[in-house]
């Protein structure tokens, strides 16, 4: 079955999916977010440009990664109820307001965990010492990479929903403004992230590999 | 009857899926299934008999997540006692009339091991350790540790094993579809680093089908001189109704394994999605089958974490610039505690085509077992390169043996009792490929003939403890032939010997042979280029030497071991041009073009400087070389380096440069300062690289964000700081006692996380308490003056270059007060 198959067979399920997993092609590389997210602003971007040096460093990172990144998705759909305070109920502990506010009118939602895999952490480690400014573009390239993932992602539920007139919200994750981090210890093991994608958790509940995203996406 | 023997002339089938059927049973999603060892043992016994039943010799005890880290002491224990005895049920009450056996089953602890992620590899041998005690003492015939994706935690797992019991072990490793491991190792990396440490079987469970892994039990096949094993999932899950179900059903799968029992598989059974009906399917394919048997591949191996390294076929170069002998830049680095200088080592050697890294941190004043360890840790950080552990402390040689991540190289043993002894006992426990040196209690004979006498002897020695040869690599030893001219032709003797009548490979440290001459090149690649002749296997050399290089790319061309000469086509085109003039170093370089980058008033007044704030690093380098001639190192530091790294610093704060910039500068800055202290080093003008008071920097504990700290710490060492880096994650009493060790006067500290903000307030309680007399500036995403002034810190700072700046405020007034 395709990505989108898939896809609209979990969001068409009354009670709570098992985890699914998708393979994507690589994301066409997003220039002005990887600069941001290499600390360049986006209004010296136009004057990075011209400095030659820079350009062949990034030719240099796009080639590095080429082939040492993978790009996989897990995710499940689950249907929304509410607590007496008006809380939405998730399989992990929380009262965030910020979620609540997000979530308001949805009758579901697609919880996911991206990851683009360990081989960019590996270059990172490799580059980060002897050229720090690679290691520096490295790291911005890793966060563009999952994010380019996630909007991938992002994007297909929100088509899917679109043929059934509904409509997404904006995605939402752990550690975002009031909703604690701690709840990935609840939400990666829902989706068998370890086994599955390779995610494990530190104790501080960051995530390894380092270019990897977890959230919620709500469906109303 | 003993598995081992068994296994000598039977296939052995393993048990298939247990999670699925303990659903269909009724666990419920979020339930430990271990519990059901106790809670419901009648249905734990149920699937495990129709495993049995179906023909699998061997069942695994329902202990996939017994570990400390889920269960507390007393539950692991009654869990993992009671798992073995449904087992041991389970064979008594089927009908089957095979071979029965029961294995404990160790599954990942979930903990990614430092330095990717945060859990300490010792700790998790300890955790593991925990489990395999509970499992032998309830009396199991073997253990099976499955479903590992990382090659260290891997090797926790075994050693754990390995240190708690005799019984016969096997490792499975679960591989993603590019046929590696999720943290990049190969089936041949793997199948050296079990292999050495003695597993009983190796192979792949899990993660895909039968027909994905092909390609991974092939490699295991060429690589393997064990029983390989195979536990495929059902190929791929996909939902239907609700239900995860797996596309491939008995008949096919059955095809499949057996295709692979052809071809050499010996232990098969099933993972995800597989019932006892697969089981039965494959054990009745088999029956058509003669197994294969298993042989010795004679193959000598070394491994890093992701792949490994053959020798005996194309030569093996390894770099020998991890040395502190006759190297006061490198001493300088070892007592200054400077692990970045000798991760550079390591990268600028592989960068120039070596193959291994050997390294060697031995210096009298230092502590070496520590320092071996870190190094090894810190080296497999940043390189895949596998490592070569050259030193004659055997305290050292353990604790760097056990913290390496694959099958490394050690350097050396020697004919001596005492030192085989002590040396090849470390090899048996933790596997290793070994360089043995053809000397003894008499010294280095003279002849070639009594120097293969004692190959011999040290062959046979290695070989009561269980080592063969073809994990020893003999170094005949290079003798200088400016103090006897025979010496190279002995040398030359023995290697042709020990390769062609031993069929053992040869390793030679090159360069001694010229010691003494002049232009030594000439004689060393010479010599390399005969020895290669030969038979050499390896070589431990100097890879900056254009002239052994050159030999090595024309050997390889020479001798068929380069395809269509490829290597050697690329290698001649990266060839710096022959230099026809070379340009008098420090001569005004062609005008134009050299418009600084800056657009501040002040601009770089030299062309030291405007290298430097352009970011041109080697430029930077020459440049400073040939200043060195006529000025005073610290003089150009001050009157050179420290101004052109505050034009681009202003420039940062006037945010006229943005960061790569600012790190490019650092950089270039960085190589002046090498050159300086080159110089310094030479002419022992001491330790006073830094002129500035020392600076302790850490990522508080719970936060492994660095980007940011260790961009502060470059460019404050740019500035003369004695920065101190302690990495990410310290916890709160080291950054004291760092503190506390130096007597340094300020301290920085960098969060990313809220969360772990109050490590950060708690570090700086301790502070105050302990080392009161220093001052703490705080950084990271998450920070703010606010913030900082709540957890009571001296002072924010928002980049580096503030962080700079407030540095320098304190180093003033220490200089002052003084």
């Amino acid at each position: 079955m395709d990505r989108k198959a898939l896809l609209r067979e979990a969001l068409a399920a009354d009670k709570q999916t098992i985890p699914q997993y998708l393979d994507y092609e690589s994301p066409s590389v997003n220039v002005t977010e990887w600069l941001r997210y290499s600390c360049i602003p986006v209004y010296e971007q136009e004057n990075a440009a011209k400095d030659p040096e820079l350009a062949s460093s990034m030719e240099k990172a796009l080639s590095l990664t080429d082939s040492a990144l993978s790009f996989r998705v897990g995710f499940l759909v689950v249907p929304l109820s509410w607590d007496e305070d008006g809380f939405p109920v998730f399989p992990f502990e929380q009262r965030s307001e910020k979620l609540k506010k997000n979530l308001l009118g949805c009758d579901k939602a697609v919880l996911f965990a991206a990851t683009i895999g360990s081989g960019i952490d590996r270059l990172i480690r490799r580059f980060e010492k002897a050229d720090p400014k690679m290691g520096l573009l490295l790291q911005g390239l890793g966060a563009e990479r999952v994010e380019s993932l996630c909007d991938a992602f992002n994007e297909e539920v929100k088509e899917i929903c679109k043929e059934t007139g509904r409509e997404t919200r904006m995605r939402f994750s752990p550690g975002y403004g009031d909703l604690p981090i701690e709840v990935q210890k609840v939400f990666l093991p829902l989706l068998d992230a370890e086994r599955r994608l390779g995610i494990t958790l530190s104790e501080s509940c960051l995530m390894a590999p380092s270019k990897s995203v977890t959230a919620i996406i709500g469906v109303c | 009857m003993n598995i081992r023997d068994y296994m000598k002339d039977h296939f052995l089938f393993l048990d298939g899926g247990m999670g699925t059927l303990l659903q269909e049973a009724g666990l419920q999603p979020g339930e430990l299934p271990e519990r059901w060892n106790v809670t419901h043992p009648e249905e734990i016994i149920r699937i495990q008999k129709s495993y049995y039943d179906a023909g699998s010799n061997v069942v695994l005890s329902n202990t996939f997540g017994a570990n400390g880290l889920k269960f507390d002491d007393e539950e692991l224990e009654q869990l993992v006692t009671a798992a073995v005895k449904n087992a041991r049920e389970a064979a008594r009450q089927s009908t089957g009339t095979q071979e029965k056996f029961v294995a404990l089953d160790i599954g990942p602890l979930g903990k990614l091991l430092k330095p990717y992620g945060d859990y300490e590899f010792e700790d998790a041998v300890a955790m593991y350790a925990k489990t395999v005690k509970f499992g032998v003492a309830a009396g199991v015939d073997l253990v099976f540790i499955e479903t590992m994706n990382d090659s260290y935690d891997t090797k926790a797992a075994l050693l754990a094993v390995k240190e708690n019991t005799d019984l016969p072990v096997f490792v499975s490793n679960a591989y993603g579809a590019d046929g590696k491991l999720m943290t990049g190792a190969s089936p041949a990396a793997m199948v050296a680093m079990l292999e050495g440490m003695h597993a009983d079987a190796i192979g792949a469970n899990c993660s895909l089908g039968p027909d994905q892994l092909v390609g991974v039990v092939e490699e295991y096949l060429e690589y393997a001189s064990v029983p390989v094993l195979l536990k495929p999932n059902a190929g791929l899950p996909r939902a239907e109704n609700g239900k995860t179900v797996y596309d491939v059903f008995p008949p096919e799968f059955s095809e499949s394994v057996g295709k692979l029992l052809e071809k050499g598989v010996r232990i098969a059974g099933g993972c995800c999605g597989t019932t006892p009906d697969y089981i039965r399917a494959v054990v009745e394919k088999s029956k058509s089958i003669t197994p294969v048997p298993v042989t010795e591949k004679n193959l000598s191996l070394v491994s890093s974490y992701t792949h490994a390294v053959k020798f005996g076929e194309s030569p093996i170069l390894i770099g020998e610039r991890i040395n502190p002998t006759g190297k006061k830049r490198f001493q300088q680095a070892l007592r200054e505690n400077d692990i970045d200088y000798i991760l550079g080592e390591a990268l600028k050697q592989q960068d120039a085509g070596v193959q291994l890294l050997d390294v060697n941190v031995g210096l009298p004043e230092i502590d070496e077992p520590a320092f071996l360890l870190r190094a090894v840790r810190e080296l497999q950080a940043v390189t895949d390169l596998p490592l070569q552990l050259d030193t004659t402390d055997p305290v050292a040689m353990e604790a760097g043996l056990r913290a390496y991540n694959g099958k490394a190289m050690v350097n050396s043993v020697n004919g001596k009792e005492e030192v085989m002894s002590v040396i090849f006992p470390l090899v048996a426990k933790y596997g290793g490929f070994v360089v043995a040196l053809t000397l003894d209690e008499g010294g280095i004979p003279d002849t070639a003939e009594e120097r293969v006498a004692i190959a011999e002897k040290i062959i046979k020695r290695a070989a009561d403890y269980g080592i063969d040869k073809k994990d020893l690599i003999f170094d005949p030893l290079a003798m200088t032939i400016s103090a006897d001219t025979t010496a190279a032709l002995a040398t030359m003797q023995a290697v042709h010997r020990i390769r062609h009548d031993l069929k053992v490979n040869t390793s030679l440290g090159i360069s001694n042979v010229s010691f003494g001459l002049p232009s030594r090149n000439i004689i060393t690649s010479t010599f390399f280029a005969l020895c290669l002749q030969d038979g050499l296997s390896a070589a431990i050399m100097n890879p900056y030497s254009q002239e052994m290089m050159n030999v090595y790319h024309a050997f390889r061309a020479l001798h068929n071991m380069d395809e269509n000469c490829m290597d050697y086509i690329t290698y001649a085109q990266n060839l710096p041009a022959p230099t026809m003039t070379a340009p008098a170093a420090g001569a005004a370089p062609a005008a134009g073009g050299e418009a600084a980058a800056s657009g501040s008033g002040e601009g770089p007044s030299s062309e030291l400087q405007k290298a430097i704030v352009r970011g041109l690093k080697e430029k930077t380098g020459s440049l400073t070389k040939a200043m060195l001639a006529e000025k005073k190192p610290l003089e150009i530091i001050q009157s050179e380096v420290i101004p052109a790294l505050n034009i681009v610093g202003a420039d940062f704060e006037k945010k006229k440069v943005y960061l790569p910039q600012l790190l490019m500068a650092a950089e270039a800055a960085k190589s002046a300062f090498e050159e300086v202290k080159v110089a310094m080093a030479a002419s022992d003008e001491g330790n006073s690289g830094s002129s500035r008071c020392p600076f302790v920097i850490a990522t508080v504990h719970g936060d492994i964000h660095d980007i940011g700290k260790n961009i502060v710490k470059l460019i404050l060492e740019n500035y003369g700081f004695a920065v101190s880096d302690l990495g990410k994650d310290v916890p709160e009493q080291t950054v004291v006692d760092e503190v506390v060790r130096l007597h340094a006067p300020i301290v920085g500290l960098s969060a990313l996380m809220t969360t772990t903000v109050p490590a950060m307030e708690e570090t700086i309680k301790l502070l105050r308490e302990q080392a009161p007399w220093a001052k703490v500036c705080v950084g990271g995403a998450v920070l703010t003056q606010e913030y900082a002034d709540a957890i009571g810190a001296d002072r924010y700072c928002r980049d580096a270059m503030e962080t700079v700046r407030y540095a320098e405020e304190i180093d003033e007034e220490l200089k002052k007060s003084n």
